[in-house]
């Protein structure tokens, strides 16, 4: 009788685990915000991940039926408040559109020079924070760097850095200032003495010349990086089909192949103020990509962003010409207790993250019967469960990040 | 197609008793749709070569009420709850409207919510705002497959964006008001 040992390198390939579900946030720091998601995990594969939302629900729309519409705008801000100033413009368009204010020529330059700028600060933002979401800090500090000189130029035109409430119904609150003190951070960064006094114009020109070089430098920080491209290319791929379907817009839509802007496809009250302004419409698939990535991978949602940016930026030297170049006021007074026409109205301009919509619904009062806001967020995270099947773990805070989601907006 | 030719090839397709008139008069025209043909004149927007409407932008509901006595007189609607659908098509360019209006209660019965057929079935997003619609409009969709609150707690009570809503007095020992 021979005594079989048993080899303990064997190793065992019928093991049984069980499902298990994770709870991933609301407090977790790669959510973006309180967002919850669930997941049913297998080991590390993720089966399904069901997001969880209305943590920050705000009853922003309940609040917009007891309110007049200029006294709305501060609440447009809260929504997605890393881009107030776009916020604030499509909501005073679709006020606008339902009581027929026309701005004036000054206000609608100075419209796309501001809403351009928010277009530019929110997507550095989304690229800070899809780097920490991958684990790298590095060019969070530089996207923050940069957004600050944005937020105090802001600040300097309104007086308010994230909650600016500066564009609204008919026009903007006040022209821009004639003569600023130069941000310090742009003091420091270009060689000039903190305290000096330019131009507003003049210090925006210094900030835009300084910042374009930059773009091309995260590339090589993050677009080009090696392990960057293996955490994204060819990861959480969403097909256009499905884009469509889900309502996705903005970079995730263009991420994925569809070409379409409301800048030049959206309704003529919109478009008009983008009339003679010359931009590309950056769209995945990019001939420069790397060969891993697939259109509607983490990469294309990315680098659109990164792209629009270099767009806007040539938006707003075209805006502060037209601007310099029209005289006259900036906005169409609209009484704050002006009574609303019978009448309904529903208007999407194109945010940073998508589509934002405003359905405005007037019944000869002061205050909207009912204001509805769509938020692009909403749409776009509503995708999430679809393209988290199958994926380790690990990939859920970089596919969840990729559609840079803000949670005030989802909730309102 | 503009509305006029939309509203026209409805009209000849799904008949008078589907389709309502076309309100022209607003800035943003839309087609008035009974609720038990609503997956189908949906289904024949979003597949016919004519229409092709992928993109569902919005799906809301429009509580219309006046609660207080005074003003109801001058109010000009009847009490009904309407689902609003704007519909894109991202290929064709053309933008349409959609309207289902039911009473505020099912059977009238105070309590009973009204139900207005499922489209989460032809557009994905559908699902969300259907739920969203639900949460604080308080519309059953029938067919949805995951009727649930989505931004309310799932024991909340009541459906905020109704004009008659009151605020819970107390919320798991929360004050209310």
């Amino acid at each position: 009788m021979s005594l079989v040992i048993e080899d303990p390198r064997v190793v065992e390939f019928d093991v049984q685990t069980d499902e298990m579900l994770v709870n991933m946030g609301p407090q977790h720091p790669s959510t973006h915000g309180v967002l919850r998601l669930l997941l049913r995990t297998d080991g590390e594969i993720v089966h399904e991940c069901t997001p969880h939302i209305g943590y920050l629900h705000r009853c922003a729309e309940k609040i917009g039926e007891n309110l007049s519409p200029p006294q709305y705008i501060p609440y447009t801000d809260r929504m997605d408040y890393l881009a107030a100033m776009n916020m604030n413009l499509g909501f005073s368009l679709a006020v606008e559109k339902l009581t027929k204010t026309k701005v004036p020529a000054r206000g609608v330059h100075l419209r796309v020079l501001i809403a351009e700028l928010g277009r530019i600060a929110s997507h550095l933002v989304g690229m800070g924070a899809y780097g920490l979401d991958l684990g790298t800090f590095s060019p969070f500090l530089y996207a923050f760097r940069e957004r600050e000189i944005i937020l105090d130029l802001f600040e300097e035109a309104c007086g308010a850095r994230l909650t600016c409430s500066y564009l609204t119904v008919g026009g903007a609150t006040h022209d821009l200032p004639e003569e600023i003190e130069i941000p310090d951070g742009l003091a420091s960064l270009t060689g000039r003495r903190a305290g000096e006094r330019y131009p507003f114009l003049d210090v925006l020109e210094m900030f835009l010349q300084w910042l374009e070089p930059r773009i091309w430098e995260y590339h090589t920080l993050l677009t080009r990086n090696a392990i960057f491209i293996k955490r994204t290319a060819g990861l959480g791929i969403l097909t256009p089909e499905m884009a469509v379907s889900y309502g996705c817009t903005g970079p995730v839509l263009r991420g994925s192949g569809v070409e379409f802007d409301l800048r030049r496809d959206g309704e003529s009250i919109y478009t008009d103020m983008y009339k003679g302004y010359e931009y590309a419409i950056p769209t995945a698939p990019f001939a420069d990509a790397p060969r891993e990535v697939v259109v509607g991978d983490n990469w294309c949602r990315f680098y659109v962003r990164m792209m629009e940016v270099v767009q806007s930026i040539s938006l707003v030297r075209q805006a502060i010409k037209n601007y310099v170049a029209t005289p006259g006021p900036v906005r169409e007074n609209f009484k704050l207790g002006a009574k609303l026409p019978k009448d309904e109205v529903y208007l999407e301009t194109e945010c940073p993250r998508g589509q934002m919509g405003f359905y405005l619904v007037g019944n000869g009062d002061g205050n909207p019967l009912r204001l509805r806001a769509k938020s692009s967020c909403f749409c776009n995270l509503s995708v999430t469960d679809r393209i988290c099947e199958g994926v380790p773990l690990a990939d859920v805070p970089a596919i969840v990040g990729s559609l840079d989601i803000v949670m005030g907006e989802i909730d309102r | 197609m503009d509305i006029q030719q939309i509203h026209g090839v409805l009209l000849e397709r799904f008949g008078e008793a589907a389709v309502g008139a076309a309100v022209h008069q607003a800035t943003d025209a839309w087609v008035q749709v009974a609720p038990e043909a609503l997956v189908a004149v949906a289904r024949f927007l979003h597949d016919d070569a004519r229409m092709l409407f992928d993109h569902l932008n919005d799906l809301c509901g429009v509580d219309y009420l006046e609660p207080d006595a005074k003003k109801a007189a001058k109010f000009g609607h009847e009490p009904h709850v309407e689902v609003v659908y704007h519909l894109s098509s991202l290929k064709l360019r053309q933008q349409l409207k959609l309207k289902v209006s039911v009473s505020r209660w099912k059977d009238d019965v105070p309590g009973q919510l009204p139900v207005v057929p499922s489209v989460s079935s032809i557009w994905g997003i559908a699902n969300w705002h259907e739920r969203e619609t639900y949460d604080l409009v308080g519309i059953l969709f029938e067919g949805h497959p995951n009727l649930r609150r989505i931004l309310c707690p799932e024991d909340w009570t009541g459906h905020a964006l109704r004009k008659d809503y009151e605020f819970p007095l107390e919320y798991h020992g929360v004050r209310g008001r």
